[in-house]
């Protein structure tokens, strides 16, 4: 059974309303282009590190500095020739690519990209296994993160995916990541503040490959 | 936290939480915020049935508890995961302090876990010198003010941003503004600092899947993400509750988990962590994983058979967001660290005697905790259960006693409200409300006018009253419960008029009494049982229906009599198959006409009380007798939000009451009512009180009284 229009258009409704920004893409090579260019795109402020403008403590700060000041997109594990794809368009707009090492890089990176490996079209939900350590931190400490879906991978939702879910869970070690809409908070007046410790953004590229 | 040692001391906190204008502004907005949150999220779903799923598979988890430990224990050690029970919560404290001595830990990052609040982990951890730092912001804010959680799920929701802003300038040492965006981004900041230095994170658990040896943590800022990831040891802590069977059971409470606690499909994050990771700085590139269960007294509660679906508990808080004395004064005084209706029970279980007893009084009865709950608990009888054995094993207060005494004895209590009705003549100056209190009430009760018990009792008058019904339809007992019959006749009174003219021939059994329920409101369990005995006893007759005009009763006689009996009392659920409140009796059974009323649409306003809204399940009847009637329905915000009576409650707490009291009036006055309309006389002798004592401007009367005024001749 594929995935259907009307679960596709679920999937989209439910990202969307959970702030994340839904776009229909047709090839690796353009979501890659569209990362590149959100890489370049992003706002002057935010070329700082979320929350270094801010502030902080000496001990805050010292993180801060530690932050290269070019551009970085995090993209640990992503197939050869996407990689090379990744890197070629990045190199000509002057920003960096890695794919390890991103303990070295905890006061932030400006994207994680990442495909993912299930969506959720009842609640939005990107699922992603995040057994390697690298991809965990990508989408945890990057200020936007970009993931791909492609459509045939959409369910209908988590109960009518139980075995997918169980062969991770049986596959040990494992760390299995649902990730829906961007990090948020609402601790200080129940007010939503969107990044309080993970992605400010979350841009979700759908691509149709059925 | 509890440290009030009476009653009156709690009573003096309790007042402080309502003085504070920035709290009771914040709990207004949530508690009118929730429920469209919560309804946008299961719309399009059965809300019900995906409760009762939850109680399916938590039931079936909490009967073998044993069971799932070992399991899940062999799945995750073979997996390189040091699995742990903990019988008690030092002992929970005691191992994960040896995990940090013998991995030489330093820092440590904590992410939100109520069961380290349970056992006050921190504590335990800082006196071996351990620098931990929660990294929820709630729990982050509240560990700097060293405060407790104010709400499970939203930990500071009882602090303003400015407080927020101020804390922060401390922490940071430089001025920070009150804009909570940027405040929120300090935190992340300053967080991200700590995540870095940390060697240890400890977590929390939702879920513990046993066929997979998984635990699944919720959160919507990722702070659990980063814990469990970044430090080279994790240490996850979890009450044994949090044990199920397989990943189906964790996604059933799940679904209703994030919907219930916040009104969202699903939080940011949910993360499934099965064995030991990989962590580039663990030994051998693996991460140190530990899993502490905590027992604390759980594998206990899970053999009772009353008490064990406490532990079907999602922790989602919701039980709190609708309670209305929440909303009056907030977690700090609505919990000792768990909060909210179940954090009354838990309370007891995990903190003892002395830190419930003052909070478990502390129960309005409006039963909207055990509407909303996830896993269907029976709430509000699990709290007034405690009550009374807290009573058993203390010793019943001399005024508890002499109303158990009293009302045991029909003759007895009736020959008192008798009295009680000449002695109260220097207070009422002839009018039907008691004037001037005396001065031991006068402090605090003064925010109603009280009711002045009636001339003479409905029981005396109803030979004269009763109608003659040439050839009934039925034939029915009224209930009338002692609030109608010794201070309202009047609304009985209105109430034969209305039956009569549906050819209902009505029967006022003499030697009923009073239902009950205030004993039970005290913690008389045993008198209370032995009420509803001379009850069932004295409506034995043959009749089609039992009806009754109190909510209260109504609700008290259907639902409680059968379990004070016990399940095996034959006649307690035959009496109280027959018992309907009067709107059901008159719209389900008689199927009332407009053609009986004049239409002259008054515009009326409903209260559904508590226990009629609740309690029968009865929301459209009101509604619809009022247009039959020939009034024009008025919908009031919050129709279905208690009063603030509880019965005894109000007596006990009258600060809350009085505060819930003025939210009911204020709702009801923006209709531009003439009419307050109510089924339940406690629910009018405190809506009237009110708008009597406040000069609201409209009348407050029972749905008898508005339908006999309107009855065409």
């Amino acid at each position: 059974m594929g995935t259907t229009p009307e679960m596709l258009e679920k999937f989209r409704t439910k990202a969307k309303a959970v702030s994340a920004t839904v776009v229909e893409i047709s090839s690796m090579a353009q979501a890659i282009a569209y990362t590149v260019d959100l890489c370049i795109s992003k706002d002057a402020c935010q070329l700082l590190m979320s929350g270094c403008e801010e502030s902080l403590s000496d001990k805050g700060k010292d993180l801060c500095e530690l932050k290269e000041w070019n551009k970085i997109i995090a993209a640990p594990r992503l197939s050869d020739a996407d990689m090379a794809e990744l890197v070629a368009q990045a190199r000509d707009r002057q920003v960096a690519v890695i794919k390890d090492g991103l303990r070295n890089h905890l006061a932030g990176i400006d994207i994680g990209f990442t495909v993912a490996d299930h969506g959720i079209a009842e609640t939005g939900t990107l699922v992603l296994d995040s057994s390697s350590e690298e991809l965990r931190l990508a989408t945890m400490i990057s200020e936007i993160h970009v993931c791909v879906i492609h459509t045939s991978r959409i369910h209908p939702s988590a109960e009518s995916m139980y075995g997918q879910l169980k062969t991770y869970m049986n596959t040990k070690p494992n760390y299995l990541a649902f990730v829906t809409g961007a990090s948020r908070t609402a601790d200080i007046e129940r007010v939503l503040a969107l990044g309080v410790h993970g992605p400010l953004e979350l841009h979700i590229l759908i691509l149709e490959d059925n | 936290m509890q440290h009030a040692k009476n009653l009156s001391e709690y009573n003096k906190e309790l007042r402080e939480a309502l003085d504070n204008t920035f709290l009771r502004g914040a709990m207004d907005k949530f508690a009118t915020a929730y429920p469209v949150g919560r309804a946008n999220a299961f719309s399009g779903y059965d809300i019900d049935s995906l409760v009762q799923e939850v109680v399916q598979s938590k039931d079936a988890a909490i009967g073998q508890l044993d069971t799932l430990y070992a399991d899940f224990k062999a799945k995750a050690e073979a997996n390189g995961v040091h699995v742990h029970l903990a019988k008690t919560g030092d002992e929970a404290n005691e191992i994960i302090a040896r995990i940090a001595k013998d991995n030489g830990c330093k820092k440590i990052v904590k992410s939100k876990s109520m069961t380290a609040e349970e056992t006050l982990l921190n504590h335990r951890l800082e006196e071996d010198g351990l620098e931990i730092t929660e990294t929820d912001l709630g729990e982050w804010i509240i560990q700097l003010r060293h405060e407790g959680p104010s709400h499970m799920v939203m930990p500071a929701i009882h602090l303003s941003r400015y407080q927020v802003a101020e804390l922060f300038s401390q922490v940071t040492q430089q001025d920070q503004s009150s804009d909570i965006q940027r405040l929120v981004k300090v935190a992340r900041r300053e967080l991200r600092q700590k995540y870095a230095d940390a060697d240890m994170g400890i977590s929390g658990a939702n879920f513990a899947i046993a066929e997979t040896g998984t635990i699944g943590i919720v959160t919507n800022e990722g702070n659990a993400r980063l814990v469990t990831t970044l430090p080279r040891v994790h240490v996850a802590l979890a009450g044994i509750e949090k044990l199920c069977s397989t990943l189906e059971d964790a996604l059933k409470s799940l679904r209703v988990l994030t919907k219930n606690a916040t009104g969202q499909a699903l939080t940011s994050y949910v993360t499934w962590i099965s064995g030991a990771n990989e962590c580039q700085t663990g030994p051998n590139g693996k991460k140190e994983m530990h899993i502490v269960f905590l027992d604390n007294g759980r594998s206990e509660l899970a053999k009772d058979p009353l008490f064990s679906q406490v532990l079907r508990c999602v922790r989602c808080g919701a039980c709190a967001n609708v309670c209305p004395v929440y909303r009056m004064v907030g977690g700090h005084q609505m919990g000792h660290i768990y909060i909210g209706a179940i954090g009354l029970i838990l309370t007891y279980f995990f903190h003892g005697k002395e830190k419930a007893k003052n909070l478990v009084q502390n129960c309005i009865n409006c039963e909207a905790c055990k509407h909303i709950c996830a896993a269907g608990i029976d709430l509000p009888r699990l709290i007034k259960e405690i009550h009374a054995r807290i009573l058993d094993e203390d010793g019943h207060p001399l005024p508890s006693l002499l109303l158990a005494k009293l009302m045991k004895n029909r003759k007895l209590f009736h020959s008192f409200l008798r009295m009680a009705q000449t002695a109260q003549r220097p207070l009422t100056g002839g009018t039907q409300y008691i004037r001037h209190l005396p001065q031991i009430f006068a402090k605090d009760h003064g925010f109603k006018a009280l009711p002045a018990i009636a001339a003479k009792p409905f029981r005396d008058r109803f030979a004269e009253l009763k109608p003659h019904v040439a050839a009934p339809r039925y034939r029915i007992a009224l209930f009338s419960g002692c609030v109608q019959d010794f201070v309202y006749p009047e609304q009985l009174e209105a109430a034969l008029k209305v039956l009569a003219a549906h050819d209902v021939d009505v029967d006022f059994p003499m030697d009923q009494s009073c239902c009950g329920l205030p004993l039970q409101m005290m913690g008389e369990k045993k008198a209370c049982a032995d009420v509803a005995s001379q009850n069932i006893a004295a409506m034995a007759g043959e009749y089609d229906y039992i009806i009754t005009l109190c909510a209260s009763c109504a609700s008290h006689l259907t639902h409680n009599y059968p379990f004070l009996l016990g399940e095996h009392d034959s006649s307690a659920k035959a009496f109280a198959a027959k018992v309907l409140p009067f709107s059901a009796f008159l719209v389900d059974v008689l199927g009332v006409d407009a053609d009986k009323f004049t239409q002259n649409h008054d515009r009326a306003t409903l209260h559904a009380p508590c226990h009629l809204c609740r309690g029968m399940g009865v929301v459209e009847q009101p509604r619809k007798l009022l247009t039959i009637g020939g009034y024009e329905y008025a919908p009031a915000d919050q129709e279905q939000v208690c009063c603030g009576f509880g019965g005894t409650y109000s007596a006990k707490f009258p600060g809350i009451s009085e505060e819930i009291l003025k939210h009911k009036l204020t709702d009801a006055g923006r209709t531009g009512a003439d009419v307050l309309v109510t089924e339940c006389p406690g629910c009018i002798m405190q809506l009237r009180g009110g708008a009597e004592k406040n000069k609201a401007g409209f009348e407050v009367r029972h749905i008898a009284e508005v339908l006999a005024d309107h009855l065409k001749k």
